[in-house]
């Protein structure tokens, strides 16, 4: 059975599917000899035209240096960057427009709260605490400051599932714990961690808490206040923006108190060469001209996004999954790598005679993009004792037909593969 | 770009059934090789008669160019001194990675079954992790090493 027989109704919202994947030019070409099907979407998603339009306004009529320039390109160069900050602000709810810090993207969000805010925290022995489900990018900069710090790097294991143990997580936390540091969602396996309770047993235990919401953004709603979390990060090229461009969320009383991380323009106020007073949030913790084009682009993708609803594409999106799901399972041989109970639209697996690698390049040989490899989780791999999965990940723009495909690819690879 | 350019019978046959698989015990010579990238881990024993391969067994796990390419080259170098060994690599390499290589695909034997690869080029890494490891090896570099 296949979506053709299925009479699915594909609908975001009050959208159809088919009228936005108009709104993604990039979608509409052969690969291959195949018409693209894109399901690489947790590595980095597709722009609308919108997106692209925005960008490209902004090159061919506004650009300038902002913030001090007295002229009209620079100010509405200003105007349309600090804009970008309040449509950030407002799309995760955060108290004040000085919360949202541009960054270039998680990795560096990560690694600026863990320089600035954790490294003059830190004595020998005290414990940072993350899961064994984190993508890289919220694994090494934890180390590199236990490296200098004398610091201990403790990681709650995962079931089977690929769930993040709680009970586990209850008898780590303790005294020394200076920091929790959790995915909101897997990337490798989808799981969506319910961070909620492991915010509430940390600020019972008055730990402060990061979360890595680079996968958790792009599938739900995030209020950062109801959260009550410290820190959230994201990038904006997992969220139909472009690359080089992300958010570090901080509450305003710890971002106040932290040092500035890069010094040079824009994150001061008066410089002399035996003082220099530094500029105030957010701007304190973004030295250096930004990409400008890049904060404008992410602001046009939140209006995209939210004038589909967040709501409605999470929605459609574990429609999406739970089809994924049934038909992969069906294929022989192949087993689904995360099995939680609650997951974004992202399904890793592997199959029992074919090599992820080689499923990777003859599935784009039928013009179907898969993601092959470690996905920057190497603990998680190590954990399953598998070398690499095959992931296919959704976005709101695809299809139960190109579910479909994925399987008919998948089928033609054993062929292949004999 | 042709699948059955890649996935040629003798690459999906070696891949099935991986000749020389297994380890020598005792060895003389023995390297690791690790692709990060992919998970590709394998591991090459020799046996030498002096500067002769005498006998080669490969193991470990990787997808199916890393398999067959590691199973085709143990077929491959047996029996040839290190000098021969040197040149056969340099024309394999050539093979795997230069698009106007005059090479012909037919003069390497079996190994011809790669020249396909080149026109994949996130595949060549897998093809030539045996091949270095095998180097290393020879050059009597015990330590794992890398294609990173
Ligand atoms: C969970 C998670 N964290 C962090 C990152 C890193 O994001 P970026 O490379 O955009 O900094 C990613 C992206 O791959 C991710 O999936």
């Amino acid at each position: 059975m296949n979506a053709a027989t299925q009479s699915v109704i594909e609908q975001v919202g009050t959208r159809s599917v088919s009228s936005i994947r108009a709104d993604f030019p990039i979608l509409h070409q052969q690969v291959n000899g195949h018409p693209l099907v894109y399901l690489d979407n947790a590595a980095s998603s597709q722009h609308p035209q919108v997106v692209i339009d925005a960008i490209s306004q902004y090159y061919q009529k506004n650009h300038a240096n902002i913030h001090r320039g007295v002229h009209t390109l620079s100010q509405r160069a200003t105007d349309q960057f600090e804009g970008a900050r309040e449509e950030v602000r407002r799309f995760i709810n955060a108290g004040c427009s000085k919360e949202v810090i541009f960054t270039r993207g998680t990795t560096e969000a990560i690694n600026l709260v863990a320089e600035s805010f954790l490294r003059p925290r830190l004595q020998p022995g005290d414990e940072i605490l993350i899961s064994a489900l984190e993508h890289h990018a919220n694994i090494v900069p934890w180390q590199h400051v236990c490296q200098h710090t004398g610091a201990v790097l403790k990681v709650i294991p995962i079931t089977q599932a690929g769930e993040v143990d709680f009970t586990a997580f209850e008898s780590l936390i303790g005294p020394r714990t200076k920091l929790l540091a959790l995915a909101h969602v897997s990337n490798a396996l989808g799981t969506v961690v319910p961070v909620e309770n492991f915010i509430a047993a940390a600020r019972k235990a008055g730990v402060p808490v990061l979360l890595d919401g680079a996968q958790a953004i792009p599938h739900s709603v995030v209020d950062v206040q109801k959260l009550d979390c410290d820190f959230y990060c994201f990038s904006a090229h997992k969220l139909c923006g472009p690359t080089g461009i992300g958010v570090l969320y901080g509450r305003e009383a710890l971002l106040q108190a932290m040092p500035p991380w890069q010094g040079g323009g824009d994150m001061i106020l008066t410089v002399s060469f035996e003082k220099t007073t530094y500029n105030q949030l957010p701007w304190k913790f973004e030295a250096g001209t930004p990409h400008i084009a890049g904060a404008i682009g992410l602001g046009a993708a939140l209006r995209y996004l939210n004038s589909l609803g967040m709501q409605n594409i999470a929605a459609y999106e574990q429609q999406l999954l739970a089809y994924a799901t049934r038909q992969l399972s069906k294929v022989e041989g192949l087993r689904i790598i995360g099995t939680a109970p609650h997951k974004a639209a992202v399904v890793s697996f592997v199959t029992k005679n074919i090599h992820p690698h080689d499923l990777g390049t003859i599935l784009d040989t039928e013009g179907v993009a898969i993601r092959t490899g470690h996905h920057c989780a190497m603990p998680v791999m190590s954990f399953y004792g598998i070398p690499a999965t095959a992931r296919a990940s959704f976005a709101f723009y695809n299809t139960f037909a190109e579910i479909d495909r994925l399987v008919a690819a998948l089928h033609h690879a054993q062929n292949v593969m004999g | 770009m042709d699948l059955k350019d890649l996935y040629r019978d003798v690459i999906v046959d070696h891949n099935k059934n991986p000749r020389n698989f297994g380890r020598l015990e005792p060895a003389d010579l023995h390297a690791d090789g690790h692709n990060p990238l992919c998970g590709d881990q394998l591991s090459v024993t020799v046996n030498m008669a002096g500067d002769r391969i005498a006998d080669i067994r490969f193991d470990g796990s990787g997808c199916a160019i890393s398999v067959a390419s590691a199973s085709l080259m143990t077929e491959a170098v047996r029996g040839k001194t290190l000098t021969e060994f040197a040149s056969l690599h340099a024309r394999v390499h050539e093979l795997l990675t230069q698009h106007d290589s005059s090479i012909d695909p037919v003069s390497l034997g079996k190994l011809g079954a790669l020249s396909g690869v080149r026109e994949f080029p996130a595949r060549v890494k897998c093809a030539s992790l045996c091949w270095h490891t095998l180097q290393a090896a020879l050059q009597h570099e015990t330590n794992a090493i890398s294609t990173e």
